[in-house]
């Protein structure tokens, strides 16, 4: 089940992942254990995925990194917030990210 | 948009999972010593765990961290750490860890004798994403010590499988049928099947490559290794799956190979460094005109000038052209130049005992006659479509 964020949340990429780009696919592989099913699963992000990824710093929130991606991305500035926090969601049940303290 | 439509799960070793072209290497195999704690009786490779020359040539930490390094920005994606016995190298952990913090997925093939409470801990913690590949060539202290004529290894090995099994690393194992271990095949099978929890037993490997440096000790290997008609009997001795599988392999079957050296997947998505810094095709194969030497180049230039070349070579020698060249049995033989180079020192001569073996499993199907060689056979295409209408 997905972690809970919301659109004020700060969140930053765990150190027990690592972002790769190969031959076009951006994927996030696990390091240590208890990062997805690590002994299994490998995850890949799609453009839009991708371009949240690289927005995730541990300064912006999550409303200013959707603000952002309006300006590159079509689609209502709702919607896209919506996609944003529904894949911080995701990324934090898997603990690729992480609530920065 | 669905919430998770922008994450998807991936298969990296699928076809489908790579937009544009693979990234190669996909996989990069580095013998990270050629020395090992075991002296097995039918080793390729094997060089005493003490031998301080072998041991002063290999690559240092930081050498093999810098080809981990460049072969990550090339986009590899799996790292293979075999041997030897990689785990005797005193900076493995090390070397491991740089690995996994690069994203690789890590291979290890060990004897499991030197898996430690401290290192089993380690693999759960950062896990190797790959399953490790551990061999085991006996079930009892006898036949296992016999084989890998180290006393005390048994016991040592079956310690770091209990390692494993207790911290739930997930590992296959890896047998070979050798005089001393061969009453025990089929408990070995059963054990295998017990210990995995799989359906299907460990593989067991028994036409033994020789020594890929060319040194007396494939003399023994020779006496060793089974007989065509062994191992025939062994293959057949699960007859359906051996017939769907080689009608598989003759479904895709369309031309000899003629005068193409390099049939393989070698040089096409993986790659191996040896515990010195030469790079070469595969595992075995170390012709001096086959490998180069990466600390006076670089993995790029490996990949970008030179092995291309070597996927180019032809063969040249007439026996060779003349038999393997129009064999239509070759979906059944393992003649490669790199089993060339081990047998004869050579890229393209016919190996007579891999000839053999497939000629014996031709018989088994009624594919060549009692007296007949393949490459003789002038209506091989009806055989091969009989064949595969076969019941």
């Amino acid at each position: 089940m997905a972690k809970k964020a919301a659109l004020t949340s700060v969140l930053k990429h765990s150190e027990d992942v690592v972002a790769r780009d190969i031959h076009g696919e951006f994927i996030i592989i696990p390091i240590t254990s208890g990062v997805g099913k690590a002994d299994e699963e490998i995850y890949s992000l799609n453009k839009f995925g991708k371009a949240i990824w690289n927005k995730i710093d541990g300064k912006k929130n999550l409303k200013a990194i959707a603000q952002e991606l309006a300006l590159k991305f079509e689609g209502k500035q709702t919607a896209i917030a919506q996609d944003v926090l529904g894949l911080a969601e995701e990324l934090l049940s898997r603990k690729m990210i992480i609530k920065d303290k | 948009m669905p919430v998770n439509s922008n994450i998807k799960k991936l298969n990296i070793n699928s076809n489908a999972f790579w937009k544009g072209s693979r990234p190669f290497p996909v996989r990069l195999d580095m013998e990270l010593t050629e020395r090992c704690n075991n002296n097995c009786v039918h080793c390729y490779i094997n060089l005493p765990a003490r031998d301080k020359k072998a041991k002063n040539r290999e690559l240092s930490t930081e050498q093999i961290k810098e080809i981990i390094k460049e072969a990550v920005s090339l986009g590899c994606m799996v790292v293979r750490f075999t041997g030897g016995e990689p785990l005797l190298r005193k900076d493995f952990r090390q070397i491991y860890l740089f690995a996994r913090k690069q994203g690789l997925r890590v291979m290890l093939f060990t004897n499991a004798t030197l898996i430690t409470r401290e290192l089993s801990r380690l693999f759960k913690r950062v896990p190797l994403l790959e399953k490790m590949e551990v061999s085991v060539f006996g079930l009892k202290k006898a036949s296992y010590e016999s084989s890998t004529r180290n006393p005390g290894s048994f016991a040592r090995a079956m310690a770091g499988i209990r390692l494993l099994r207790e911290n739930k690393i997930p590992f296959v194992v890896k047998g070979a049928l050798l005089p001393g271990n061969k009453s025990e095949f089929r408990s070995f099978k059963e054990w295998s099947t017990e210990i995995l929890g799989k359906e299907s037993p460990a593989p067991v490997s028994m036409f033994f490559d020789l020594r890929c440096r060319r040194d007396e000790k494939s003399a023994l290997i020779k006496k060793i290794r089974a007989t065509p008609q062994e191992g025939l009997e062994i293959i057949t001795d699960n007859k359906d799956s051996f017939l769907r599988d080689t009608k598989g392999l003759y479904a895709s079957f369309r031309h000899f190979t003629g005068d193409k050296l390099f049939s393989c997947a070698a040089g096409h998505a993986t790659g191996c460094v040896d515990a010195y810094g030469i790079f070469q095709p595969c595992m075995m194969m170390r012709h001096p005109d086959t490998v180069y030497d990466l600390k006076k180049g670089s993995l790029k230039g490996a990949l970008a000038n030179f092995l291309p070349k070597i996927c180019r070579m032809k063969a040249r020698n007439p026996d060779y052209l003349l038999r393997c060249g129009r064999c239509f049995i070759r979906v059944l033989c393992e003649q490669c130049p790199a089993k060339s180079w081990m047998e004869h020192g050579s890229l393209d001569t016919p190996v007579e005992y891999l000839c053999d073996i497939a000629h014996a499993q031709a018989r088994f199907l009624g594919l060549v006659g009692k007296n007949e060689k393949a490459w003789q056979v002038r209506g091989w295409k009806k055989r091969v479509r009989n064949f595969i209408k076969s019941k």
